[in-house]
Order: C-alpha cells, then structure tokens, then sequence
C-alpha cells in the first residue's frame, strides 16, 4: 500500500513498489490518457509529468514515487475545458491516429512551464524521445508554438500549477 | 681576482643575448605565404574520397563541429585542466577557415602544431600523434577539407591564464614532448599489423584520450594506453590493465568499432559513440588493422581473465536462454566483495526499471546488454555508468544504433546511488566504488550545463551528407 498523488488527488494504491507507473495509472486510477507503447521507455507514448519533468511511467516503478507529484493529461484540462496544450494540438489537428499524443503533449507541456517561448530547436530536441510513425510532427511543432501563445493570456494558465501544493 | 663590473655586465649580456637567440630558434616559426583559396575543382575527386576516410579514422568533425553547428567550422569548447580551449575552422573559409593554407601550411600544421602564420599550437590539437601522418594522407586530409563548404566562422578566444595564453610557451613543450619521425614499420610484423599501428598512433590518436597525462597535459609514456579521461568520462585502459570482464579480441574490437557494439561487451558511449560512429563510413580493411593491432596492445590475458570472461560469458548466455532470476549473477562473480542483497532500494530499482531491458532476449543493439558483461560496472570509477543512467543512450539518426532512457528526471541522486552501488556489487567482482554520490552530483551539474549549452541531440552523427561521397 502507498499513496500517489496524481493530478492533486492522493490514492491509495494497493500495488507492489516496482509496479511501473504506468499499469497503475492504467489499470487501477483508470487514467487511460498515457499509453502502453513498447514498455522499455524507447517510445514516448507513456510520458507524464513528474514534479515538472517528463518523465516515461512505463520504465518509473512506483517506489520511485514516494512524495512526488505525477501529472497526466487529465489532470490538465477537461472536454469541457481543455487546457492550452490541448487546445492547441486540437486546433492545429495534429493528431492523426493519435497514439503518441498523449505523450508528445506531456513533454511539450514540461518543455513550456520551463522555457515559454522555445524555438523550433528546442522543440525538437526536447520532443526527440517521443515517437509518431504517423507523420504529424510539422503539426506537432506548430500545436506547441500555438500553445506557447495561448498561455501567454491569464486565464489559461495549465491546471498543474494551480494544484501544486 | 674578480673580473671588472664591466666584464661581468658583458658576459651577462652575452649569456642574455644567447638565450635569447635559442629561445627565438625554438619558439619562432616563420609564417607560409598565403594563397589564393584553390578552386574545389582542382582536386583530384579519388584524393578528396581518401580524405574524407582519413578525416573519418581522424574523429576530425567531433572536436572541429560545435553542437548543432556547421561542419568543421570549429567552435567547440574543450576544457582542460589548464582552461578551456576553442577548436579551430577547418573549413576553406579565407577569412576565418584555412582557405588561404598551401598544403605545405597544413602539413606543419599536422606534423609540427604550428598555424600558417608561424603561430604555435596548442597540443589540444594532438599533433603529437598527427606528426606520424604521411605525407600522402596529409595531402588527401587537405584535399578532403579544401572541398568543404567555406564557412564564415570566427576563431573564438581561449580562456587560459598567463603565461599559457602566450603561445610560445608550447614551444617549450614540443621540446619536451613533441618526437619527430613519423612511423617506422616493425618489419618483424604484418603489414596489416603494421597498418593499424600506423593509424592508431598517429591519425586515429587512441592514446589522446585512453592514455593518461602528466602534470603538463602530455601523454604519459610509461603508461600508455592505461586509460585516460575526455569530457566528463573515463577512456578505458585498452592495455593489460583493461577492466572489461571479457577479454577483447581482434573480432570483438572490429565488430564493437565498426558497428559500436558488441554482444560480449555492450555498446559505444559517450565520446567512443562519435568515434565508432565514424569508423562505421571508412574502408572495413583499415578497422580490421586497428582491431589487429589493438588486440596486440591489449595483450593474451592472463589465465584468471580467461577464465571470468568464460564463466561470466556463460551465465549471461544461460540467463538469456532460461530468464533466470538474480542469484545466477554472483555465482559467476565468485567472491562477491560487497553484500548486495542488503541493497534492497537499488535491487528493486534494477528489477523494475532496468532488467525489463537488460534481461530480455533482445540482441543488442536494441536490447540491453547483460550488465555482467558491463566493463562500465567493472571499470575503475563509476562516472561512465552514472553518464548513463542520467542520460540514456539516444538513437542516432538514420543509423542502427543503440537506445536507452535517461533517468535524471526520475530518480532523485540517492535513488541512483543505490542503483549504483547495487549494480556494482552484483555485476562486478570488483571492490564497491567510494564516491559514488559525488560522482552523481557532479555529473548532474555537468548535464545541466551541457542542456543549456546544446541546442541539438545531444549525440549528433558524423556528417551524414558527407557519407556517401566526396
């Protein structure tokens, strides 16, 4: 038993502490935005936001999350009120089958709560983990650009700020 | 009887005078007249193909490329212990490059470490080894870089105090340490032998990082090829003294230098991953020469080596085959020299984030490699494999290449001290490291910096649009 703090809410997890992180979010929190893609942290398509980095939750085992805070694409935004970084991929359509949006939109998220405005080099070199066989990444750099401009208004600000502690 | 004032002030300005004169013979270099930059279309394109092999078995583009710049065009900071040293453009730029170099200029460059204007070097630039170059190869080096996109790129300033920010102290030590002559042939040996002799010393300049340096920054003779340091890494002994658990041989070291892995020993990183990754471009005949011809520096092993790389080796096979679980592992170890089952953090950190991986069937270079074959768990101080775990290995693009997750962003210094100590004492039949945490410590400093620093990946290949040609 340990408790995880996900998107601002603790959970008692009733998991062994080398679980990934991942199968918890998925199978126990029914978090299902992060996804199972190769399971040896080569994809991507698992990224989540650990105390402000992006972190890959099928290679994270819960021991390693003892106090931290994790993040998901849920804890972001709503349908009904999506963050910037949702918004922003929605906008520029940059999903195509979608599979590794979830992870590409958690690293872009972690990449602009720490640098605002990153140039496109920036956006690749932070990105280069994450994998799309689709092909969207043009739509991907621009989905990221659009959402750095979109947190610029105040009232956009991403949900993970308000509920750190 | 003592001479008058006058005698001694004059056998004084004599003894002055002649110092003065010797040190102005040793220090000063004529400059080479510049030229008007030859057109690419004045060499020979067989001359420019050799080049661009020679310039690959060289490792020219990691020192003369900056992250995420130019090719060649210089740039790169290199810290030393004595400050940090700016690498030159080698492009034929006029203005900022060697466009204006005869080859004449370039060949002292190579063989004496002096610049067309008669300026010394610093031996940075490892004319120690590159003065065994022929001057065949020194022709088709100037060739291959002559052809290259000019760029306009200014030398940056080196940040050394006095007095190494005067040139002419290097001339000092090319006396002390620069040996003319080039390469003499052992006639007593092969000439492929021979061949890889002639590279490894000279061109392909191993000993620059895997030999360790005196208190001047000069190779250490009586050691060579004892292991060295570069860039926040430690270069393996490739001697006697290697602390692989498998011994190398010349197919090994051929297969883990042309395609930067190998199944018994693991895969290339750090700086060795840009050096492998070049060898990957050049002919296979003269990777063969170098795997030859180190295979003979690092010597029969002794008895006892054979032995654990046979019984390491086989566990590692056995363990690929069955899925075998932990306790495998020592017994191929024997005396275990630290008690790490009492590791219980850096065990579960290992069986959860780490063995997915490097307990799988998966052949290298996509799976992990058995960590009992690891010579970065062997190896004499643990900053390799703490490189590692932070960063992860990235892919290479457009090669087959290995790949690995960095761990900074999920485990905190202790987490990954554990891990490491964990590792060690079950993968090694070493001693445990002592300074593990401040070894953790700094390499996250030293990543940190290096994330400010880089705009690009943080392994960019060799030039890939020079591969195919000229």
């Amino acid at each position: 038993m340990m408790t995880l703090k996900v998107n601002g809410k603790d959970h008692v997890v009733d998991a062994d502490p080398d679980t990934p992180l991942l199968y918890v979010l998925r199978d126990d929190l029914k978090l299902n935005a992060a996804k199972f893609g190769c399971g040896l942290g080569q994809c991507g398509a698992c990224t989540v936001i650990v105390d402000g980095k992006a972190v890959l939750s099928c290679v994270t085992p819960l021991l390693l999350l003892d106090g931290k805070q994790v993040t998901t694409l849920e804890g972001l935004g709503t349908i009904e009120a999506p963050a910037p970084i949702q918004r922003a991929f929605m906008e520029e359509q940059a999903a195509q089958c979608g599979y590794c949006i979830s992870g590409m939109m958690m690293r872009a998220q972690a990449l602009l709560q720490r640098n605002s405005k990153p140039t496109d080099a920036q956006i690749r070199a932070e990105l280069q983990p994450n994998l799309c066989r689709c092909g969207t990444h043009m739509r991907i750099m621009r989905a990221v650009h659009r959402a750095s401009r979109l947190m610029d208004s105040a009232d956009a600000s991403p949900v993970i700020q308000r509920s750190a502690p | 009887m003592t001479g008058s004032p006058r005698m001694i002030a004059a056998a004084i300005a004599g003894v002055l005078i002649a110092a003065g004169i010797a040190g102005f013979a040793v220090t000063w270099r004529p400059a080479i007249a510049a030229v008007e930059p030859p057109s690419p279309q004045s060499f020979d394109p067989v001359l420019v193909k050799r080049g661009r092999e020679l310039a690959a078995i060289g490792n020219c583009n990691d020192c003369h490329t900056m992250r995420g710049g130019s090719s060649f065009a210089g740039g790169l900071p290199v810290p030393t212990p004595f400050g940090t040293i700016y690498s030159s453009n080698i492009t034929p730029d006029p203005d900022t490059g060697i466009g204006r170099w005869p080859e004449q200029a370039f060949r002292r460059a190579m063989r004496s470490g002096v610049d067309r204007d008669g300026q010394h070097l610093y031996p940075t630039f490892p004319y120690d080894h590159f003065t065994n170059v022929s001057d065949e190869d020194d022709r088709a080096l100037y060739a291959f870089l002559m052809t290259r996109p000019p760029v306009h790129a200014p030398a940056r300033d080196n940040q050394l105090s006095f007095p190494l920010d005067q040139r002419f102290v290097v001339a000092g030590w090319k006396l002390l340490f620069l040996r003319h002559g080039g390469y003499q042939p052992d006639g007593g040996r092969s000439a492929e032998w021979n061949r890889g002799a002639y590279l490894v010393e000279g061109l392909a300049h191993c000993g620059s990082c895997h030999t360790p340096r005196n208190g001047l920054g000069a190779e250490r003779p009586d050691a060579q090829f004892a292991g060295g340091d570069v860039d926040n890494w430690h270069a393996y002994a490739i001697n006697s003294q290697s602390p692989s658990p498998v011994p190398w041989n010349a197919d090994t070291l051929f297969s883990y230098l042309r395609r930067g892995w190998d199944s018994d020993h693991g895969t290339a990183r750090g700086p060795m991953a840009e050096v492998v990754s070049n060898l990957s471009s050049v002919s296979e005949s003269d990777v063969r020469a170098i795997a030859l011809y180190m295979a003979d520096v690092f010597g029969a092993p002794a008895p006892d080596r054979i032995r654990h790389g046979e019984a390491v080796l086989a566990q590692a096979k056995m363990r690929a085959k069955t899925q075998a679980g932990a306790p495998a592992a020592q017994a191929a170890n024997g005396a275990a020299t630290q008690d790490w089952t009492m590791n219980a953090t850096g065990a579960s950190i290992y069986a959860a984030a780490c063995a997915t991986c490097h307990e799988s069937n998966r052949a290298l270079p996509y799976g992990g490699v058995n960590l009992a074959l690891s010579t970065a768990l062997s190896g004499p101080d643990p900053r390799n494999a703490v490189n590692i775990v932070l960063s992860g290995v990235r892919p290479v693009p457009g090669e087959r290449s290995p790949i690995m997750p960095g761990f900074a962003d999920s485990m905190n210094n202790e987490q990954i001290v554990a891990l490491l100590q964990f590792l060690r004492g079950r993968f090694s039949n070493q001693p445990a490291w002592s300074g593990v945490a401040k070894t953790v410590l700094d390499a996250r400093r030293m990543q940190t910096v290096f994330l400010q620093t880089s705009p690009g990946p943080s392994n960019p290949p060799a030039d890939a649009t020079q591969r195919g040609g000229p």
